[in-house]
């Protein structure tokens, strides 16, 4: 059984009435350990596949199931729980908290778990070792590179070691050295660790680096 | 080249909740200084309208109140006899020695309150001028008759015309219902003194009301009164005697109004500046591009101050309106010379407003003080680096 | 709780709003604090007269007299274990402005109905002795900064002249809010001041029984209904608080003030959490995304804004605590004004419920916000 499913997903978005299509009939499987990139040009439903498979968005149509957990069907409140627990979500800006050093920074899922103090402190980090970035853990945000960011942002994705990683153009944002290492890294998760990991990405170079690439456009996915 | 208010009017269209929550939470402490004032105001103004500069109030020496005085019946006619006193057209003197008495009667909504009856003169209706009977008629001379102030009216039982209140031994019958343009007179009750006398204290007057002839000689007239040994009495100006009453409660309450909108001011201007440091933040490009374009720091403080400033005259405006209503509400308290209850009306006056006005003002240029600077004071390649 | 660091770095993210804003509580719960206290203070000086005591006054009005032959009649009433009597003197000393209150007793009847004043036997064996002695609270003591011994002249109003006395005896109030600015002397003295042409002012009538007081109060009213000098008697409790309502209905005021400063101050707070909520929109679609729940959201903003009004509201209530404890400067204008410990509390409770109010809405705002949008608008 693929650990992703998705079946005849359909994303309709409404504007002032306008009926706005995205995609009709979209369907997808991942196995275990599979690293798979998401092209398409803007506006494609990229983003919009990455929100639903991440439960922050509900389908017009169609099915998701992830680990054998019927996203769809999820309200709110458990969405946000499984959230928790299963996806690592790795974003285009960081998104980190300026207020929050690294290590609060990823500590942040760890919050929600019921670990202690000292657990917390051991996933911490071996998630900020595994980015290089343990002798960063004291700094803010802004004393950050943009790599170093992105790659505290990784940490905070896989420290609850979530079931799937998902990544929303993770390197648009950087200079090409940069990027490369943020690539480098997805792909050492992949393989030494086994991640599961679906990148959304316009640059080709990127999408080369997983395992398949997958193109969406006009509301049809082909591999 | 001034920076268009347009400008900030705009800029704080776009903040509406911000704008708003800030003016009102002034418009609060508008409110409360100028209701406060108003209290003090109308406390004042009721005691000072009592008194007329042309009238004299002469008290045994040494008595302070009217309460505490008492003036025998020759020094009562020595002081009418004597050439100083106006005559009306009858030639008779303008004078009216009046027995002051203060006693207690249960209000309609409990508690016993303390209320003067005044026996006064046939003539008290000429030597004070402002008195007016507003319904009935006057006292008739020799009849247990008495006029109630119009303060007391709906507060006690037994005051309307042609009805009886019992005092002193004796049922006296409501005649009349007089005003006095606001003063603390609207809160007595007044009877001829030949009749009140006898009931309440015996032969004695509590003092002497009369009209100068000539105003300008109270000095003269003062010294004559006072130096002579055998007559032993105070005397005073009429306006300046009831002022003098009035002067240390009116302090109190100045007094507490100042401190309790000042201490809510301090809040409020609190408010108004992270308010303005928030307009400041969310305006920095704005700013830069200001400054680019040749606008001198100075134009960008002031900008912001006036923008401060309009922010705290529109919670000054609406602090002004919600205290409108309190004018002419009235309440009491106890006029503590003569332990005797006083009735009268919040006073908004177009002095207050304005006051209130001014204080809104001061608490916007404080509270947009420190933010204009920072907003003038911004290096431009920050604000545009950021924008 | 884990998540106070959060919510800690969150309040220090801008330092000054979030200090503003609570000093801006401070001082609104300050004044809160003061005025409650002139109420409390107010009812507590209506509260310390007797219940087991009875005034006895002219049904007149309150400046009338009552025969001396009063109070045989009074003492042979059924229920009444003592009677005593008083004069107010209403004399100045040297100007009208430093009012206190004088009273003329009968000294040792006096004072063995009033055991709320502790006096040292010596002195009061020593003002008992003289005819001019005179008995003054120790707040008065200070106010004027007199000593034993000393003497002072007051001029009379109600009663004409000089009239010098010696201090020989002060006391102290058992109960702060009796007063201690009262300044006794002998009845005797102003008898024959001015020449046995006085009578009591009022007569004051200790009770057997104060269960026993409406019937005692019934039945003096009642023996001298029909004379020439009515009476009218009540508890010396309800008598002082007659005397708390002469000043206006100052309850109402305060009331009236306090609502304001609790809205203006409200507006204030309301104000600065709406504008944290608005910076922190992205972030706390962040939190989302990361699995935070709604529920915790709102928990956190709710948090974060009692948090700051309570620290600035407890700061206000203590400070006024601390200013106005037990024998602060105001005591000579208000006996017994003192910051309660009751007042404390309400105070901490309106400073909670000013957090919870004016954090309510950012909190449902964070709690509801669509995750999807206030991405868009991150990137």
């Amino acid at each position: 059984m693929p650990l992703v499913e998705i079946k005849d997903l359909a994303k309709v978005f409404y504007r002032d009435s306008q009926r706005i299509p995205v995609f009709d009939g979209v369907n997808l499987e991942m196995e275990q350990g599979e690293f798979l990139s998401l092209m398409g040009p803007s506006g494609s439903g990229k983003s919009t596949l990455l929100h639903l498979l991440a439960g922050l968005d509900k389908p017009t149509a169609g099915r998701i199931v992830v680990g054998g957990a019927d996203v769809t069907g999820m309200k709110r409140r458990q969405l946000a729980a499984w959230r928790a627990h299963h996806i690592g979500f790795v974003f285009q800006f960081y998104n980190l908290l300026p207020v929050l050093n690294a290590y609060q920074n990823v500590e942040l899922p760890l919050l929600l778990t019921e670990l202690t103090g000292r657990e917390r402190r051991e996933h911490v980090m071996t998630a900020l070792g595994v980015v290089g970035l343990s002798d960063r853990a004291e700094h803010y945000p802004r004393q950050l590179s943009g790599g170093q960011e992105q790659r505290v942002g990784i940490a905070r994705a896989i420290v609850s070691d979530p079931t799937i990683l998902l990544a929303d153009e993770p390197t648009g944002d950087l200079d090409a050295k940069s990027a490369d290492e943020i690539l480098t890294l997805l792909q050492r998760l992949n393989e030494e660790f086994n991640k599961t990991i679906l990148m959304v990405t316009h640059d080709a170079h990127a999408a080369e680096r997983a395992h398949a690439v997958m193109h969406l456009d006009k509301g049809v996915l082909s591999r | 080249m001034k920076i268009p208010i347009i400008y900030n009017i705009r800029s704080l269209k776009e903040r509406p909740v911000s704008t708003l929550t800030t003016a009102a939470g002034m418009s609060l402490v508008v409110a409360v200084f100028v209701a406060m004032m108003a209290l003090a105001s109308g406390f004042h103004a009721a005691l000072v309208k009592s008194g007329s500069p042309d009238n004299v109030l002469v008290l045994r020496k040494g008595a302070n109140a009217e309460m505490y005085s008492g003036i025998t019946r020759s020094t009562a006619n020595t002081i009418a006899g004597m050439p100083f006193v106006a005559r009306g057209a009858d030639n008779q003197p303008l004078t009216s020695p009046e027995v002051f008495v203060v006693i207690g009667l249960n209000r309609l909504t409990g508690g016993l309150a303390n209320l003067v009856v005044r026996g006064v003169s046939p003539r008290a209706m000429q030597v004070r001028r402002g008195i007016e009977i507003i319904d009935g008629r006057e006292l008739r001379p020799g009849a247990s008759e008495i006029l109630v102030g119009e303060k007391i009216i709906d507060r006690f039982a037994n005051t309307g015309i042609g009805e009886t209140l019992s005092f002193g031994g004796r049922d006296w019958t409501v005649v009349g219902h007089f005003s006095a343009g606001g003063s603390a007179f609207e809160s007595e009750i007044w009877a001829e003194n030949e009749q009140v006398m006898p009931v309440f204290r015996g032969e004695v007057f509590q003092s002497v009301t009369f009209r100068m002839a000539d105003p300008s000689s109270f000095d003269g007239i003062k010294q004559t009164l006072e130096d002579d040994p055998r007559l032993f009495l105070d005397v005073f100006r009429e306006s300046e005697f009831y002022q003098n009453q009035s002067v240390i409660l009116t302090q109190i309450l100045n007094f507490i109004a100042v401190f309790i909108a000042g201490v809510m001011a301090i809040g409020a201007v609190f408010g108004a500046i992270n308010t303005m440091y928030a307009a400041v933040a969310s305006r920095a490009p704005e700013i830069a591009v200001l400054l680019t374009l040749g606008f001198k720091p100075g134009h960008v403080r002031s900008s912001f101050l006036i923008e401060a400033v309009f922010i705290a005259l529109l919670g000054g405006i609406l602090g002004c309106i919600l205290a409108l209503p309190i004018n002419g509400l009235v309440t009491s308290t106890t006029n503590w010379n003569s332990f005797s209850e006083v009735a009268f009306a919040f006073r908004v006056t177009p002095n207050l407003l304005v006051s209130g006005l001014v204080f809104a003002v001061a608490m916007g240029f404080i509270g947009g003080f420190f933010p204009a600077l920072k907003a003038s004071r911004q290096p431009v390649v920050v604000a545009l680096r950021e924008a | 709780m884990k998540f106070m660091r959060l919510i800690w770095v969150n309040l220090l993210r801008n330092k000054r709003r979030t200090v503003l804003t609570a000093l801006s509580v401070t001082v609104a719960l300050f004044l809160f604090a003061t005025l409650r206290s002139v109420v409390t203070a107010l009812d507590a000086v209506s509260e310390v007269g007797s219940e087991t005591r009875l005034i006895t006054r002219s049904a007149t009005g309150i400046t009338f007299a009552l025969p001396q032959s009063y109070f045989e009649r009074l003492r042979a009433q059924e229920g009444v274990r003592s009677v005593s009597w008083a004069n107010w003197f209403g004399g100045v000393y040297i100007d009208a402005s430093n009012f206190f209150a004088q009273f003329a007793v009968d000294q040792e009847s006096y004072l063995a109905m009033y055991p709320e004043m502790a006096i040292p036997e010596d002195q009061k064996q020593a003002f008992f002795r003289e005819r001019t002695a005179a008995l003054v609270g120790s707040g008065l003591m200070e106010r004027f900064g007199w000593s034993l011994g000393q003497n002072i002249t007051l001029q009379g109003t109600i009663f004409p002249g000089d009239w010098e006395f010696s201090i020989r005896a002060v006391y102290v109030p058992e109960d702060p809010s009796f007063g201690d600015q009262m300044f006794f002397f002998h009845y005797d003295n102003l008898y024959e001041g001015v020449n046995g042409n006085i009578m009591p002012g009022w007569y004051v009538v200790q009770l057997e029984d104060p269960a026993a007081a409406p019937t005692v109060i019934n039945q003096i009213d009642r023996m001298f209904e029909n004379s020439s000098n009515p009476t009218k008697t009540e508890t010396e409790r309800a008598f002082n608080a007659g005397f708390v309502t002469m000043w206006g209905n100052i309850g109402f005021l305060v009331r009236a003030i306090g609502t304001a400063v609790f809205f203006a101050i409200l507006l204030v707070a309301a104000n600065t959490m709406m504008m944290a909520g608005r910076e922190r929109i992205g972030e706390n679609a962040v939190l989302k995304v990361l699995g935070f729940q709604d529920g915790l959201l709102f928990r956190l903003v709710l948090v974060e804004s009692v948090l700051i009004t309570v620290l600035g509201g407890a700061l206000g209530v203590f400070g006024s605590k601390l200013l106005f404890g037990p024998n602060n400067f105001v005591n000579a204008f208000i006996p017994g004004f003192e910051v309660e410990w009751s007042t404390v509390l309400l105070g901490l409770a309106m400073a909670v419920t000013l957090g919870v109010v004016s954090g309510i809405v950012p909190a449902w705002q964070a709690m509801r916000l669509p995750v999807i949008q206030a991405l868009r608008r991150v990137a």
